[in-house]
């Protein structure tokens, strides 16, 4: 492993505004040819020191030294010449240019002419993602390839940058098991070449298998910095989440009792032959109240598509809808609603909250909706609710004045939730409750279930974690080709049983 | 006391009020005094500040309006046209052209004119919402059209029109102020009362910020698109009626010429985000008086017509710099010389 020291910063202190202190005299090295995990629950300020790092936020306080040169970028294009390369959670590319201009845009190859030199362009482009096995037509825009694509096309782009740190920020969340081996290896070879890789991420497996390092934040401070083979992991989840696992894990142990205890109630959905042309054909399901039923597949069998028919989003083209015992045609998601019904959708950030409004607002919407335009929550009344759920959730902020895109995701999912509870739904879907959340969060949101389906709730749970969907659910239907593959209930519940379903083996 | 203070200033009205008044104050210096002189004629208030405030009845209308429709992340460039068929058609059924068995009634004329912008409305909301064309493409089709509209209704011509009623819109005076500003406090009021009271304001936010996770909290997007667009129609074709009023007749050509931009540029002034959410229509009609108080500048410094784009033009860039927070940044740096100014700064 290389000796030299690549990057160090010391003593990084960031807050916004006097309230929020994202980060307290946080220190991290990184040496030439490591990977190294950044890592820490929800709000441990993970992304700010990114930010800092690449330039994107201003620091308060602190020194960052690059191969023992002092740094200060301001943009992270200052960050990219002095070279450290980012890859964020989400792709930041532009879906509309083609493959081969994102890689190159601001550093196109020129022609002799000053014009930029297409040819080039493209043949390199091909090369750099040949190098990542990637054999795409780099003439098409970005936004015809699968997320997991663009994500690679934006981890090629950053390595080919010449970057000395390259920053992966939770780049897996969307990446298949095979397409994540294959980044692995890519990170390996950069790594061998000398390159510091710096690799923020949620799986510890994933660290465990990659990383060389562990360094640990919690609550903006700096917790430790760690071999990754001299750390068991009992050690680094006690070490990211405090000593509360060993409570939490108590509390989820009971939730399971209550689970089993739990007996279910009448049916609340019954889908009756249902399809939506292009999405889910003859879909036969009941959820029951108090039951939490969960919802298998790989992605695009149809598990997301069935929470957006029930919830009014697509249209019932075939089949009959049947909710609380009564024939529906829902046109919108507010018909849905009405009919107490709730869905926190997949994708947090496009489709759940609003950026730009307070955590109160964000909360109050739903019910405001539900309720219609005249009947107007007064600001004390959404404060109320928003104190509650802030309390009963556990939502880590200030107060319910602070913006939603101020808070880690894992926040950001609750407030979503809250904003649901808050409309008393009989029915709660959640789609992907949990990706891109840290463990102790997970747990938490995974207790909330439970003990929502043990008061009655139905709820409906989509995760394409198997194990977190044996721990919550007593009944998991599995799909598979935009139809219902097969069942498994109770004492049957395995995830060799539900993976044959998935993989097509006999219905059980 | 100093709490007090950045409490107000944080309010999104604070800046265009101390611009509005430092025009104000910019303008009394330089006519010493005489700018800020009222003078009561037959019971009626006479002066610049009066001026302004009249002569912006209808642009403080038309960007109370226009603040929503910016704030769902659209645009609405149609107001003009939609102001010159507004007028086309109240001052055509006046002089009896048009419906004549209407007899020239000057209340009919008015309501079939604001008839007229609801349905411009309801066309450009339904173009935006249902059939998803971009909003600025969506109006210009209005924009366009309208003008021949409104000539198709005068058959061409410049109508005049002579009624002491219709002429009231503009010139007439209540209590000694002038009539439009009743206009406008009746139609903001009415707006405000309706964003406060109900649930409006923040549909409205949510939708500008996230439509896609506004219509899956239960929010009915397109019908609030809808509803918004005709708004602005209905608030365009009163500020038609009070132009018409003002030069007593109907002039396809120019009525609310270019007007458009003028009401942007009022609710880019208030503060309002022109790539939606957050809003304030209290600030957009702030932003109208400035807007209006620089033309009155202008004139009142006796500037020669030529110049009067020019400084126009300027003056919005001293107004859009003080309104950057980027910039006030760095004019802080610049004065400070300190490192580490960006503290306050709109971080979050």
């Amino acid at each position: 492993m290389g000796k030299n020291k690549l990057l160090t910063m010391r003593g990084i202190s960031k807050s916004f505004g006097k309230a929020v202190i994202a980060l307290n005299d946080v220190q991290f090295d990184l040496e030439e040819g490591e990977i190294h995990a950044l890592l820490g629950e929800n709000g441990a300020g993970k992304s700010t020191l990114i930010k800092v790092l690449t330039g994107v936020e201003e620091r308060d306080e602190g020194e960052i030294e690059l191969c023992g040169r002092s740094i200060h970028p301001r943009s992270t294009n200052e960050a990219q010449q002095v070279g450290i390369s980012t890859v964020y959670q989400e792709v930041n590319l532009c879906p509309n240019l083609t493959v081969a201009e994102n890689i190159y845009i601001g550093r196109a190859p020129r022609t002799r002419l000053g014009g930029i030199d297409w040819n080039a362009m493209t043949r390199d482009a091909k090369e750099l993602l040949e190098k990542f096995d990637l054999r795409l037509d780099v003439t098409q825009s970005l936004d015809n390839y699968s997320v997991a694509v663009q994500q690679m096309v934006a981890i090629a782009r950053a390595s080919d940058i010449k970057a000395k740190v390259l920053i992966l920020d939770e780049p897996t969340s969307s990446l298949s098991n095979v397409e994540v081996e294959k980044l692995f290896s890519i990170m390996r070879k950069l790594r061998d070449q000398g390159m510091g890789i710096i690799f923020v991420t949620h799986f510890l497996d994933q660290v465990y298998e990659v990383t060389d390092r562990i360094t640990v934040l919690r609550n903006g401070r700096y917790v430790g910095t760690y071999k990754t083979a001299d750390l068991p992991r009992v050690e680094l989840v006690s070490k990211m989440i405090g000593k509360d696992y060993a409570v939490l894990n108590q509390a989820l142990l009971e939730g399971k009792e209550e689970k089993k205890a739990a007996k279910r109630g009448d049916v609340f959905i019954n889908m009756k032959n249902v399809s939506h042309t292009g999405s889910i054909s003859n879909m036969n399901l009941k959820i029951s109240k108090g039951e939490v039923l969960g919802l298998s597949g790989l992605l695009g069998s149809g598990r997301s598509e069935t929470a957006r028919v029930l919830f009014g989003i697509d249209q019932v083209t075939g089949g009959e809808l049947e909710i609380n015992g009564e024939k529906v045609h829902l046109q919108h998601p507010l018909d849905a609603i009405r009919r107490d019904l709730a869905f926190c959708p997949e994708n947090r950030k496009t489709e759940g909250i609003i950026a730009d409004l307070s955590i109160r607002d964000n909360i109050a919407l739903a019910l405001q909706a539900k309720k219609g335009l005249f009947k107007k929550i007064s600001k004390k009344e959404a404060q109320r609710i928003a104190d509650e759920y802030i309390e009963k959730l556990e939502i880590k902020t200030p107060s319910a004045d602070q913006l939603i895109k101020n808070l880690s995701g894992g926040n950001q999912q609750k407030v979503i939730l809250a904003r649901w509870l808050a409309t008393d739904p009989k029915l709660l879907m959640l789609d992907e409750p949990t990706r891109g959340i840290d463990i102790g969060t997970k747990a938490e949101i995974q207790k909330i279930v439970i003990d929502l389906a043990s008061q009655g709730m139905a709820v409906l749970f989509i995760s394409s974690e198997l194990d977190e969907e044996l721990r919550c659910c007593k009944r998991i239907v599995v799909l598979k080709d935009m139809e219902r593959a097969g069942e498994v209930e109770g004492d049957e519940i395995s995830e060799g049983a539900v993976m044959q379903i998935m993989a097509g083996g006999e219905e059980q | 006391m100093k709490n007090r203070l950045s409490k107000l200033s944080g309010n999104q009205a604070f800046w265009p009020v101390i611009i509005f008044l430092t025009i104000i104050l910019f303008n009394t210096i330089l006519t010493g005094g005489e700018f800020l002189s009222i003078s009561i004629v037959d019971g009626h208030f006479y002066g610049r500040i009066i001026d302004i405030f009249r002569n912006g009845g209808k642009l403080m209308i038309l960007a109370a309006g226009m603040t929503m429709v910016l704030a769902t992340g659209g645009t609405d460039i149609s107001v003009g046209s939609v102001m010159a068929i507004s007028g086309a058609i109240a001052c055509s059924i006046i002089n009896g052209n048009l419906f004549p068995q209407l007899g020239g009634s000057v209340a009919m004329a008015i309501i079939l004119a604001v008839c007229a912008g609801i349905v411009c409305g309801l066309w450009n909301g339904f173009l935006v919402s249902q059939i998803k064309i971009q909003p600025i493409v969506a109006t210009m089709i209005l924009l366009v059209a309208g003008r021949g509209i409104a000539q198709l209704i005068t058959s061409g011509k410049i109508i005049t029109i002579n009624s002491d009623a219709y002429y009231f819109i503009n010139g007439g005076y209540i209590l000694g102020l002038p009539f439009p500003l009743y206009i406008v406090l009746f139609l903001v009021g009415l707006l405000l009362l309706f964003v406060h009271r109900t649930a409006f304001g923040l549909f409205l936010e949510s939708i500008g910020c996230n439509q896609l996770a506004s219509k899956f909290a239960g929010i009915k997007v397109n019908r609030f698109l809808l509803a918004i667009y005709t708004i602005s129609g209905a608030f365009a074709s009163v500020a038609g009626l009070i132009e018409s009023a003002g030069i007593k007749g109907a002039d396809c050509n120019n009525a609310g010429l270019n007007i458009e931009l003028d009401a942007i540029l009022a609710v880019a002034i208030g503060g309002t985000n022109l790539m939606g959410g957050r809003f304030s229509i209290l600030s957009s009609v702030i932003g109208a008086l400035i807007v209006q108080s620089i033309t009155t500048t202008v004139l009142a410094l006796g500037v020669p017509a030529a110049y009067i784009r020019v400084l126009k033009a300027l003056l919005i860039i001293v107004i859009c710099l003080s309104q950057s927070g980027k910039f006030k940044q760095y004019a802080a740096k610049l004065v400070s010389g300190k490192k580490h100014v960006r503290k306050e700064a709109v971080a979050l």
